[in-house]
This record gives C-alpha cells, sequence and structure tokens, in this order.
C-alpha cells in the first residue's frame, strides 16, 4: 500500500524544500512499483541532487531537456553544443530570443536556465563531443543526448561502450537518447554493453537511399534531381573555386535558379526556393510539440534511473525504446530492442557479419554501397582485407597508393568469402564483414 | 550569370522564423493558427496547461487567455519554468502570461484572475475564445458548463490531468468534424487505375511498349514500370479470359511472368525498370476501391442533404459522391510515383495522370455548382478547394466529437454505446483503460472533497493522507469498473476479474502518492501532446485522437480510447 509522507522529510512551505514540495511527494512516498528495499526521503534526495549529468545537444531537445532536468530536481547539468543560434530555430528553441541570434547555444540555454530555476548550476561547452576524452565523459553519473546527427550518436555511444570496465561498475553511464523528425520521435534507454546500443539499433534508422548520379545528370524526373544536380554538378562545374555555403542566402539563390532552369529545360514543375534549402540543407521539419514530448520521455528516464522511484525503461530484459508517432492519432511502441551478438560495437565478440556482393562490381561502388547499408552508413570507409590494404583514405601517401584499387572489380581484389575490415574516421570501432560472392 | 532568370523574392522574415513548421502544416495551417485564440482554465500546480501554451505561442497561434486566480506559492517555482522568484505573492496567470509572450513577439497574450466560478457567472465570457482548455481539479459544475458551451457553440474543448507519473486527456470536438488534409504515409497514396485504365493511359502504355522484343537495350531499359504492367496486363488477359489477376497466387505468377521478361543479357544482369515493375505488382493490382469509411461519410445525413447553410466539406463530398456512384471509383489523385524512365516519358505519364484528374475535378466542379445553385448557397466554394479534396479523397476522414465524462459526485458513470466495447479492452493485461477509470475516480473523489470546509478549492487525493485516500479512490474505481462491466452486460471471470482489480489499484495508488502533485516531465510530455492535438484541431489537418489519451509514465505507453 501507498505510505504517508515518511515524518524526516520537511513538508512546511517555508523550509529548504517547500519550493519542491510536489516532487517531495514522489521521493518521500512508496509506489505499487517501487522497490521492497527502496527507501524513500532524505538520501534519495541527496542522490538526486549530488548526480553530474551531461546533456548533449542544446537546440530543439537540448532546450526541452535543461528546463525538464532543472525542474527534475538535477542540481549539477553540464552541456554540449557546437552550434550558434539561427533564426529558423525560434519557433522551437525557446530558451532563445532574436537578439541571441548568432550566440553559441549551450552559453545562451545554461545562462537562461540558470536564472530560471534557482540552485541548478550548468555549465555549458560550445564545441564538439570528439574534444572530450573519457576522463570528461567518467565525471558523469548518465548521458541525455538531443541530437539530430546520426554520427554524433555512433560516437558516444561507441565511446561509453568502450569505457565499461567490468571491475568499475562506476564506469557504466546509462545513455539516454531523444530524436524527432515532424510528428515522429523515440526515445530508447541503453546500459552500454548490457542492453543494445545505438549501432545495434542502427537499422530503425535507414538512411534515405540516393538518387543515383546518371539520374541527376541525364534523366531527371522530379525537380529535387533537378536541385541534386546544382548542388552536386552545377556547382561544382561553375563555381569551383567558392566553397559552398548552405546558409549564404546568395548561394542558395543560384542553386535554386540554376535548379529552375534545369527543370524548366525538362518541363519539371515544382522547383521552389524552400525545396531548394529542403533539399540542399536536408532540413528535417520540426515542431515544439514532438520536442517537448521526447525530451520529456527521456527526462522521465533520467528521473526515474537517478531516483529509482518507478521503473525505468532499459532494465536488462525488459523495454527500452519507445517509438512516437503523433499525425494520426497518438500512437507509442514501447518495446525491447534486443542486443545484437554481431555489433561491431558492443557484440561481445566483434564476429565478422556476412554479406553477399556483386564479383564484378568496383571497390569504389562497393564502398558507395556501405554509405546505404542502414546498419554501417560508412561515409568515409577505409578498407583492408586479411591480405592488403584495398583502400586508404589517409594518410595521401597511402591514399594515392591505394586509389587504383578503386576501380578495381571485387574479384580481383579478394577470394570469395574473405574477410574485410572497414574504418571511419567518425567512428572509433571496426566493421568486419564476410564477403561471398553472389550466383 | 547572365542566362539566369532575375533575382528572386527570397524567403520573408516570417517563412525564416516559422519555416520548420511550414514544412508540414504549410502556409493554410499557419493561417489558422493565427486566427486563434485559446483560453486556459488553469488550476492544482497549473504546469500541464501552460507547458500546452508553451508549445503553441512558439509556432504563433494568434491569441491566448490564462484564467487562473492562485497566487504564485514557493511550491510554484519548483514546478513551472514560467514564473520567478520575484513573482511570489503575485498572480500565477498574470507572470505566466507575461514570461509566456517573451517567446513570440506575435502572440497576443491575457490573463483574468478573477475566480472561474463568478467570472463565468458574466454574460458572454466565453464569447471570444475558439478552443478551450481546462486542467483537473476542477469541480463538476464548471466543467459541466465549460462542455456545453463548446458543445453548443461548436467549439472544441480539451480536458486535461497530470497527476504524478500518469496523465490523460479528453477531446470533444463538434459532432462533425471532417478533415481533407490528412496528410497520408505518401507510401499509401499512390493509386495508379492500373486495373481501370483510361484510353490516354492504354495508349501511353502501347507506345512505350511497341517493338517490345526488337527495342534497343537502352530504350527497353527506360520504360517506365507503368507501361510494363500495363502491357503484361493486356497479356495475361488475352490468355485468361479477360481476366486480370484476381487473387494472391494469380499475382506472384503475374509477377513471374514481369520479372522473366527483364534482360539479363547486359553487364548489370537485369533492370531497373522491371525491378521495379515487379515489386509493384502487389501493392498496384488492386481494384480501386474506396475505404469502407469513406464511403461511409457518402452515407452520412450531412453529406446526403446538402443545404443552404452546409459547409463546403458536405457540398464537395456530396459531388464525389455522385462521382463514385456514378463510375465506382473516386476521382483520379493525379500522383505518379517517381521511376526509372525518361525524363520526357515521365513527364508524358506524368500529365496522362494530370489530364486524368483536371477531368475528374471539372465533373465534380460541375455537381459542386450545380448543389450550390439548387440550395441556393451564397459564396461558391473556392476551386482550390474542390481540387484538394479530390486529390486526397481516399483519405478524407470524420471524426464524430461526443462530450467526455463530467463526474458528478455519486452519479453513475454512463458509458453508452462504447460500454461493451470498453469493458472488452478493460481485461487486456496492457489496457489502459484501469488507469482512465482511476482517473474517473479521481474526479469523483475531488467532486466530493474539499481543502476547507468553506468551500474553497476542491481537494485532491493523497494532499495530506495518501492511505486512506488511496482506499477510498479504489473502492471508487472498483465501483466504476463494476458498474461498466454491468452496463456492456458481459461478466468478468476468474482470475481475470482480480487481475482487473490489482492492476486498478495500482494504478489508483500509484497516482494517490502524487496527492495531487505533477511532476513537470509528465505536465511537459502532456502539453505537448495536448498542443499537437490542438495544432491538429485549428487547422484542420492530421488525425485528432478520438477522443481520450492516457499516458503511463511509469511504462512509457500511450493508449487512446474513445469515450
Amino acid at each position: 500500500m501507498a505510505e504517508a509522507i515518511i515524518p524526516n522529510l520537511p513538508t512546511n512551505l517555508e523550509g529548504p524544500r517547500a519550493r519542491w514540495k510536489y516532487l517531495d511527494n514522489i521521493l518521500g512516498r512508496r509506489g505499487p512499483f517501487t522497490d521492497v528495499d527502496w527507501v524513500p526521503g532524505a538520501a534519495i534526495i541527496e542522490s538526486l541532487e549530488r548526480a553530474k549529468l551531461l546533456v548533449i545537444g542544446a537546440g530543439g531537445l537540448g532546450c526541452e531537456i535543461l528546463k525538464n532536468l532543472a525542474l527534475s530536481g538535477f542540481k549539477d547539468i553540464h552541456v554540449i553544443d557546437m552550434d550558434t543560434i539561427d533564426v529558423s530555430n525560434l519557433n522551437r528553441q525557446f530558451l532563445f530570443r532574436h537578439a541571441d541570434v548568432g550566440k553559441y547555444k549551450a552559453e545562451v540555454a545554461a545562462k537562461f536556465v540558470e536564472k530560471r530555476v534557482k540552485g541548478v548550476k550548468i555549465t555549458p561547452y560550445c564545441g564538439k563531443i570528439q574534444d572530450k576524452d573519457e576522463e570528461y565523459y567518467k565525471q558523469f553519473a548518465m548521458i541525455v543526448c538531443g541530437l539530430d546527427s546520426i554520427e554524433a550518436r555512433r560516437w558516444i555511444n561507441a565511446t561509453l561502450v568502450g569505457m565499461v570496465d567490468e571491475n568499475d561498475e562506476d564506469s557504466l553511464k546509462p545513455l539516454i537518447d531523444g530524436g524527432t523528425e515532424g510528428f515522429k520521435g523515440q526515445a530508447r534507454v541503453i546500459l552500454p554493453t548490457m542492453t543494445s546500443c545505438i549501432e545495434c539499433q542502427l537499422d530503425m534508422h535507414a538512411p534515405r537511399a540516393a538518387v543515383p548520379l546518371c539520374t541527376l545528370a541525364t534523366i531527371p524526373r522530379q525537380p529535387q534531381h533537378c536541385i541534386e544536380w546544382a548542388h552536386i554538378i552545377a556547382w561544382d562545374e561553375e563555381r569551383k573555386e567558392i566553397t559552398l555555403d548552405t546558409d549564404d542566402p546568395e548561394h542558395i539563390t543560384w542553386l535554386f535558379q540554376k535548379a529552375l532552369k534545369r527543370a524548366q529545360e525538362f518541363n519539371i514543375p515544382g522547383v521552389t526556393y524552400s525545396m531548394t534549402q529542403g533539399v540542399v540543407k536536408n532540413i528535417i521539419p520540426a515542431i515544439a510539440s514532438t520536442n517537448a514530448i521526447v525530451a520529456a520521455s527521456c527526462c522521465n528516464e533520467a528521473f526515474k534511473i537517478a531516483t529509482s522511484t518507478n521503473p525505468f525503461l532499459g532494465v536488462p530484459e525488459t523495454d527500452n525504446y519507445m517509438m512516437y508517432t503523433g499525425d494520426e492519432s497518438v500512437y507509442t511502441y514501447t518495446f525491447q530492442h534486443m542486443k545484437k551478438s554481431d555489433c561491431p560495437v558492443c557484440g561481445e565478440d566483434n564476429l565478422s557479419r556476412p554479406l553477399q556482393v556483386d564479383p564484378n562490381s568496383t571497390l569504389q561502388e562497393f564502398l558507395d554501397g556501405l554509405a546505404e547499408r542502414p546498419e554501417a552508413q560508412l561515409k568515409k570507409p577505409s578498407i583492408r582485407s586479411e591480405q592488403k590494404s584495398l583502400y586508404y583514405q589517409s594518410p595521401a601517401s597511402l591514399e594515392e597508393q591505394t586509389r587504383p584499387n578503386l576501380t578495381k572489380k571485387l574479384n580481383e581484389l579478394l577470394e570469395n568469402g574473405e574477410e574485410v575490415v572497414i574504418s571511419d574516421p567518425a567512428f572509433p570501432t571496426q566493421f568486419r564483414y564476410q564477403l561471398t560472392f553472389k550466383g | 550569370m547572365a542566362d539566369l532568370p532575375p533575382p528572386v523574392q527570397g524567403p520573408t522574415a516570417k517563412e525564416k522564423k516559422y519555416d520548420r513548421q511550414l514544412r508540414l502544416w504549410g502556409a493554410t495551417g499557419q493561417m489558422a493558427l493565427e486566427s486563434s485564440h485559446i483560453l486556459l482554465i488553469n488550476s492544482g500546480p497549473g504546469v500541464v496547461g501552460v507547458e500546452t501554451l508553451k508549445n503553441l505561442v512558439l509556432p504563433g497561434i494568434g491569441n491566448f487567455t490564462i484564467q487562473d486566480s492562485a497566487v504564485v506559492s514557493e511550491a510554484d517555482l519548483g514546478v513551472n519554468f514560467f514564473l520567478e522568484e520575484e513573482h511570489l505573492g503575485g498572480f500565477r496567470a498574470e507572470h505566466t502570461c507575461n514570461l509566456l509572450k517573451e517567446l513570440n513577439p506575435d502572440v497576443q497574450g491575457s490573463f483574468i484572475t478573477e475566480p472561474v466560478e463568478s467570472w463565468l457567472t458574466q454574460p458572454d465570457s466565453l464569447k471570444p475564445y475558439t478552443l478551450i482548455l481546462a486542467t483537473a481539479p476542477i469541480r463538476p459544475e464548471i466543467l459541466a458548463r465549460l462542455s456545453a458551451h463548446a458543445g453548443a457553440s461548436l467549439i472544441p474543448i480539451f480536458y486535461i490531468h497530470s497527476v504524478g507519473f500518469y496523465s490523460h486527456f479528453s477531446i470533444h470536438l463538434p459532432p462533425a468534424f471532417p478533415i481533407v488534409d490528412t496528410h497520408p504515409d505518401s507510401e499509401t497514396t499512390s493509386d495508379l487505375r492500373l486495373l481501370k485504365p483510361w484510353p490516354e493511359l492504354i495508349q501511353f502504355a502501347k507506345e512505350k511498349t511497341n517493338a517490345l522484343d526488337t527495342m534497343a537495350a537502352d530504350d527497353h531499359g527506360h520504360i517506365p514500370y507503368i507501361a510494363i504492367l500495363l502491357y503484361h496486363l493486356e497479356e495475361w488477359k488475352k490468355d485468361h479470359e479477360g481476366q486480370v489477376p484476381q487473387n494472391y497466387k494469380e499475382k506472384t505468377e503475374f509477377r513471374t511472368i514481369v520479372s522473366k521478361a527483364a534482360r539479363t543479357n547486359n553487364p548489370e544482369g537485369g533492370e531497373e525498370n522491371y525491378d521495379e515493375a515487379v515489386a509493384a505488382v502487389l501493392k498496384s493490382l488492386n481494384p480501386p476501391e474506396p475505404a469502407s469509411a469513406v464511403k461511409e461519410i457518402f452515407k452520412t445525413p450531412e453529406c446526403v442533404l446538402v443545404s443552404r447553410d452546409s459547409s463546403s466539406f458536405w457540398v464537395i463530398a456530396h459531388a464525389i459522391g455522385l462521382f463514385y456512384t456514378k463510375y465506382g471509383v473516386l476521382p483520379v489523385p493525379g500522383s505518379v510515383p517517381d521511376m526509372k524512365a525518361r525524363s520526357a516519358d515521365y513527364i508524358q505519364l506524368q500529365n496522362v495522370y494530370k489530364s486524368k484528374a483536371r477531368k475528374d475535378v471539372v465533373e465534380v466542379l460541375e455537381s459542386v455548382r450545380f448543389l450550390e445553385r439548387t440550395a441556393d448557397r451564397k459564396d461558391p466554394i473556392d476551386e482550390k478547394d474542390v481540387e484538394a479534396f479530390c486529390k486526397n479523397a481516399a483519405h478524407i476522414k470524420l471524426v464524430r466529437g461526443r462530450p467526455f465524462h463530467v463526474v458528478q459526485a455519486s452519479e453513475t458513470i454512463e458509458w453508452g454505446e462504447r460500454a461493451k466495447s470498453i469493458a472488452q479492452n478493460l481485461t487486456f493485461p496492457d489496457s489502459l483503460v484501469p488507469l482512465y477509470i482511476a482517473f474517473l475516480a479521481f474526479d469523483e473523489f475531488v467532486a466530493t472533497h474539499d481543502k476547507d470546509a468553506l468551500g474553497g478549492a476542491p481537494k485532491m487525493p493523497g494532499e495530506t493522507d495518501a492511505e486512506t485516500d488511496a482506499e477510498k479512490v479504489t473502492g471508487i474505481a472498483f465501483k466504476i469498473a463494476d458498474d461498466l462491466i454491468k452496463e456492456a452486460g458481459t461478466f468478468v471471470e476468474e482470475p481475470d476479474y482480480s487481475d482487473l482489480k490489482t492492476r486498478t489499484g495500482e494504478f489508483v495508488q500509484e497516482l494517490v502518492r502524487a496527492g495531487g502533485a505533477e511532476l513537470h516531465n509528465i505536465a511537459a510530455l502532456t502539453g505537448g501532446l495536448v498542443s499537437q492535438e490542438i495544432i491538429k484541431a485549428i487547422t484542420e489537418q492530421y488525425i485528432p485522437v478520438d477522443n481520450t489519451c492516457v499516458f503511463d509514465g511509469v511504462r512509457s505507453k500511450t493508449e487512446v480510447i474513445r469515450v
């Protein structure tokens, strides 16, 4: 049965906990799902206040996450973001005002929440997560991510998995990750090495298939094809000396006009400025409501993990993933995503995955395909076989030396069934594949 | 640069600010948001309503008003982000309103601090608002009055609970809430009419598959797959007494035929357009039969009897109903998915579909104009609306709004026609219906308890004595569940009945544990859900919750229940 407030908890309206009256109802009382050994009250409050949390991303999700964590009673929060504020952020990133455009997100967000919620300390870092090492990540009790990049998620995931030391339970940092796209999103909890990790779940977020270059170059059919042509082909042909800046309106206007002209040549309707911007910058629609839902779900899990006031997502052998869809009514699917034994990041023995390939395709084609494989999504892969280096992105000398292999066919370079090891500078892991020839 | 067209007008400042949302609901949705005025009747810890407003002020609703007579206390500062220390002792409505307004200079906000009981007695007090949000705890007589007003003036009203780890909201929409722009998943929208081709489409296919066997390799590899499928359908019909593939077995057989027709004597060992054709067989070779929900709409009284005052939806729906009766199909939507093809061929194909769609629109438009004349309607319906309706005719949706439960002290809750289905749902092990019942029991407790003997603010269970209140509320919840089972005329057998009681008891205990407190995370999440539903209700786009949603923050699950 539910228990009354335990006596040693200050409940008067004047005391130091007066502000946390509502929170303390939960922290000070057992519930039907709390563990039998769980003791409500002072010790729980202390551990909540002592927990040091890292928030990665101070954008749409990040703003919500910082607000939510501060009002969940956490006192020591760090936040990393490398971006500055853009005017198109203002429809959802509510810690920023028009006057803040151009300033660092992490700094403005931290200052704002500190001012609003007295007693919380928020330490910003304006830079990349890759600037920091294991020592840095070790200081946190858990990490909450509100990112829009798969690369950054994979990097922090691999780093946290790599940090786990069996003999030191403090080395295991729960990773709580949220993501949104329009009316859809997800919240998930990862206990590195214990439960399914971001890399295990990579195929849940399959990349969009790229349009073949020959379509862009010779037979465009859609307005997007004309925009991609302007972006990938025309710019390089006509303005090679200028680095394309997708935030520069002049550059977008140039691409738009190029695309429009090409579309007119082929009688393709529908090229607009807004579409040009969307395609070139790969814009994903984003709204405040979905961010609020996903961020709050992440913070709810963080709060439960820190306080044990209720069971949390991610307890091994239970649900660890909530998928959210809001365009047709409201739908959530909460389930247990299973750990993959052949996961290149957290799999027990980094087994190589079997992969069927066309022996007549070139090494270049094979590497291009890796960018689109849902479970790999590698953009700058280097590859070696059991026998030799096949292609290296760097150093320059090795790149030059291995470059001729790109145009060779796979059956000229490899035996059927040979294992290859692929690495990519974006990830601290290697991917192993056993390549068998089709047909 | 000489060969380029003159410089374009870039996006306006507003388009820049709202870019990420305009990509979802467009300029018309945005206009609808900007002409709305939302009223929040706030109470209790008062967070969920404010978090909802935050998500509406940011995307630029026109106007909001907060009614709240509470004074800012220390406890507010620990849970409400839109209050600061210097506001202690001031009116909560005033200060939350001001801090919300800071989020977006384009939004108007105002506040009312008069107690809701007396404020509501003023004539026309609710008149300015286009949508009402009421949060628990609220006295049943007040909620009943708001609900009656919304029902009579055909505006949406939302009723929300956010208590501890749980939340709930119900929406009362107008009795007929039709949506044209439902934004269906792009994969479900393609309607190519391969089984009911019209002459121009047949002609196109013939042209593109002429002398197929002797066609040059490059031409063969660029035949649009629609032409490939139409060609093989004709061939199939020759061998099958004029019939197209009828069932799964025949369709797979047909698929094999298409697959074998691909040329493999090339470096790639196959043809992409044939791969596309093969992949499209099972989903494209279906008769273009509208969904039963759409056919139902044609039979509703509002659609059958179009009058002078009918909204444009019903006039167009009636016209499309006539079209369907005449041809047995809906107007062609006119879009064609991308496929391997030469630019000119693809554009030609696109035009075949577009012309047919255009022709269908013209026919529907004629019926619309005829209806307008016979019903003596004043303003003609915009042709663009008819066009948009025809394009999405297969995906239109009608939501029948209905009042939510207002729990009155010691009155039995009625479930009406929903009793049977909900009673059945009640016994599923994962069902959140018991949580909804726990909220109803919470409301009954509120309806019968005051904070003090003077009839002041209502008292929520667990505010002072969680254990005693949990017992009381459990008793109420069990009675509600029993009444529901009785009204449904069913019987729940053991062990299901005991299991149901255990689950209901647990939900009640966890609910009462909070003592009416809001957890900021749950309030924020629920504010996200509610604001999303408000956006749908205002823009008349996407499909809203019909009509109740509960969230369980212990297991991180939602369920939508029609009550």
